[in-house]
C-alpha cells in the first residue's frame, strides 16, 4: 500500500509473522484487557500467542479458560459489560456454536472484537479457507472487515476496536485459514506510544461494575418496547459507515495506510468489467489485474473491506461506472447464489443501475484460486461484455467437469 | 435502606420513552426492567396487615423481584410498579401478615 501524504513519520517494528501472530500482536498493541477464547484449527496460534505474552509478563491480560466457543463469548459478553476492552477468535464451526451469543453482544452492544479465521463448514470435514462462515453470522448485528493480508489483519484489529467502541457495536475482523493465519508476511507494527494515541481506553455506554448505579443487561423488552432497541442498533451501524471512513483517514494520516474507502478500487475509471470480492482472495485478483491491465483488457478490480455495514453508496458508485461485475463469492447460501453477489445486485435495483453481474464461486474448501483462474474468468467476462449475453447467472467455476 | 432502590426506580420513570430518541442506547435497565413496570402482569396482590408484623423481614429477603421495601417506620412494604405477585412473600410470612388478594382491574 502506498504512503498517503501528510503522514506522519514514526519508525514501524517490522516482523516477519503469520496472519494469526499479527492478529495476536495487534490484540496486544490494542491493550486489550480480557481474553476468554477456545482454541480450534486454524485459529489455535492467536490464543497460543496471547498466552506466551501472558505467561512473558509482556501484557496485562485477564486470560479466560473456557471449555467451548458459546462460552468463550459469553465469557466476552460479561468481560465486556464490566467496561473492559474484550479480544477474541475462533473459526468455522466454533463460530457457528457462537451464534446466539454473537446475538447477545450485539444486541447488549458491546464492542468486542474478535477474529474470525475463514474456515469451510462441515461436512465434509475441512480447516481450509471458505468464507460460509462469517457469513452465515452477517444477521448477528456484527460488523465485518476482511482482511487480504496479515497487514490488514493487524491494522483491522486495531481499526475495528476503534470503530467498534465509538459506535457500540461488535467488530469480526476475518482473515483467510492457512493462506493468511499461517503463512508468513513482513508486517509493519506501529510502537505502543502510537497505538496509545490511535485507540486510547474504551469510554463504555454503561458498567457492570458501577455499584453506585446498578443495571441489569439485556433484560426483558415486551413488544412494546423490542422494535425500538432493533432500530437504535440498524442506525449504530448506518452510522458505522461514516465512523469507519473517518477512522480508516485517520490510520492513514497517523500510520501511513490509507483505509478511508470501505471498498478498495483499482483501474475503476476506464474500466469495462471489475472483480469483486473480498479477504485474501483479492490479493490474487490485484495481481491478475496488472498482469491483464499490461495484456489490452480493461478491467478494475474492488476489493469489498467491510461487508457490515454494506458499502451500498460505493457499490453504486462502482456499478455506475462499469459496463459488467464479475463477483467472487467464497462462499454459498445454499438456494439462492453466493452472499456477496445478493448483496451487491440488491443495492442496484432501485437505483436503476444495470451492469451485466455474473457470480462465480471459487475457492470453496481451500480450492486454489490463481492468476492464471482470474485470467480465465477475465476471458469469459470480456466476452459476456462484447456479446452483451451472460449465458448464465452463477457459475461454479471450479467444478470438475 | 431503601435509598438504593428509591433511587433507580425514580431514575427508571423518568426516562420511560415515548420517541425512539428517549430510548437507552443499550437494553440495559436499572435494577429490574427499564420501561416495564412489571406489576403490570400481577393477578393477585399481596396486602400487609401491619398489626401481624413482627419485622422479621424474611419477606424482604424471599422477594425475588425485589418488590419489598423496609419504610422508616421498620415495617415493610409492597412496591405495587415491580411486584408480580408471586405470593412467596404470604406464603413465607410466618405470622401470616401478607394475604394475596384478586386485583380488580
Amino acid at each position: 500500500m502506498e504512503k498517503v501524504a501528510g503522514s506522519v513519520e514514526y519508525k514501524p517494528i517490522k516482523k516477519v509473522v503469520s496472519g494469526n501472530y499479527a492478529a495476536a500482536y495487534a490484540a496486544l498493541h490494542a491493550r486489550v484487557q480480557v481474553v476468554a477464547a477456545y482454541p480450534i484449527t486454524p485459529q489455535t496460534s492467536i490464543i497460543e500467542k496471547i498466552a506466551e505474552f501472558i505467561a512473558n509478563g509482556e501484557a496485562d491480560i485477564q486470560y479466560i479458560p473456557v471449555e467451548s466457543e458459546h462460552s468463550a463469548m459469553a465469557a466476552c459478553i460479561g468481560a465486556s459489560a464490566t467496561g473492559a476492552r474484550v479480544f477474541t477468535a475462533t473459526s468455522a464451526q466454533g463460530l457457528a456454536l457462537m451464534h446466539e451469543m454473537l446475538h447477545w453482544a450485539a444486541g447488549a452492544r458491546l464492542p468486542i472484537v474478535m477474529v474470525d479465521v475463514n474456515r469451510a463448514m462441515a461436512p465434509p470435514w475441512s480447516v481450509w479457507d471458505d468464507q460460509t462462515d462469517s457469513l452465515a453470522q452477517r444477521d448477528t448485528g456484527w460488523m465485518q472487515f476482511y482482511a487480504e493480508n496479515n497487514q490488514e489483519v493487524y491494522d483491522g484489529v486495531l481499526m475495528a476496536f476503534k470503530v467498534a467502541e465509538t459506535v457500540n457495536v461488535p467488530a469480526m475482523v476475518v482473515e483467510s485459514a492457512f493462506i493468511l493465519s499461517h503463512t508468513y508476511e513482513l508486517v509493519e507494527m506501529i510502537p505502543q506510544e502510537l497505538v496509545d494515541e490511535f485507540l486510547p481506553p474504551r469510554k463504555p455506554l454503561y458498567t457492570l461494575t458501577d455499584f453506585d448505579n446498578p443495571i441489569a443487561v439485556g433484560a426483558l423488552a415486551t413488544p412494546a418496547d423490542y422494535y425500538e432497541f432493533r432500530y437504535k442498533l440498524a442506525k449504530a451501524h448506518e452510522e458505522a459507515k461514516k465512523v469507519i471512513k473517518d477512522v480508516g483517514r485517520e490510520f492513514g494520516e497517523r500510520f501511513g495506510r490509507d483505509y478511508s474507502e470501505m471498498i478498495e478500487k483499482g483501474y475503476i475509471d476506464d474500466a469495462d468489467f471489475v472483480f469483486m470480492g473480498m479477504g485474501s482472495l483479492m490479493g490474487t485478483v490485484k495481481e491478475a489485474v496488472e498482469l491483464l491491465r499490461k495484456e489490452g483488457y480493461k478491467v478494475g478490480y474492488a476489493k469489498v473491506r467491510w461487508f457490515r455495514p454494506f458499502p451500498r453508496e460505493e457499490v453504486v458508485e462502482i456499478a455506475e461506472s462499469v459496463k459488467g461485475i464479475a463477483v467472487l463469492d467464497r462462499n454459498f447460501s445454499f438456494g439462492q447464489e453466493g452472499i456477496l453477489f445478493t448483496e451487491a445486485k440488491g443495492v442496484l435495483y432501485n437505483e436503476g443501475v444495470r451492469p451485466i453481474m455474473k457470480n462465480y464461486i471459487v475457492g470453496l474448501g481451500g480450492r486454489d484460486f490463481t492468476v492464471k483462474d482470474a485470467k480465465i474468468i477475465a476471458e469469459d467476462m470480456k466476452k459476456i461484455i462484447e456479446s452483451g449475453k451472460l449465458d448464465r447467472e452463477i457459475e461454479w467455476y471450479h467444478l470438475k467437469r | 435502606m431503601n435509598t438504593l432502590f428509591g433511587k433507580m426506580k425514580e431514575e427508571a420513570k423518568v426516562i420511560s420513552p415515548k420517541s425512539v430518541d428517549e430510548y437507552p442506547e443499550a437494553p440495559v435497565s436499572l435494577g429490574t426492567t427499564l420501561i416495564n413496570f412489571t406489576g403490570d402482569w400481577r393477578t393477585f396482590m399481596p396486602v400487609i396487615d401491619e398489626s401481624k408484623c413482627v419485622k422479621c423481614y424474611i419477606c424482604w429477603k424471599f422477594c425475588p423481584e425485589p418488590a419489598i421495601y423496609i419504610k422508616e417506620d421498620g415495617f415493610v412494604a409492597i412496591d405495587y410498579d415491580y411486584c408480580k405477585g408471586c405470593g412467596i412473600c404470604a406464603n413465607e410470612c410466618p405470622t401470616k401478615a401478607i394475604t394475596m388478594v384478586r386485583e380488580e382491574k
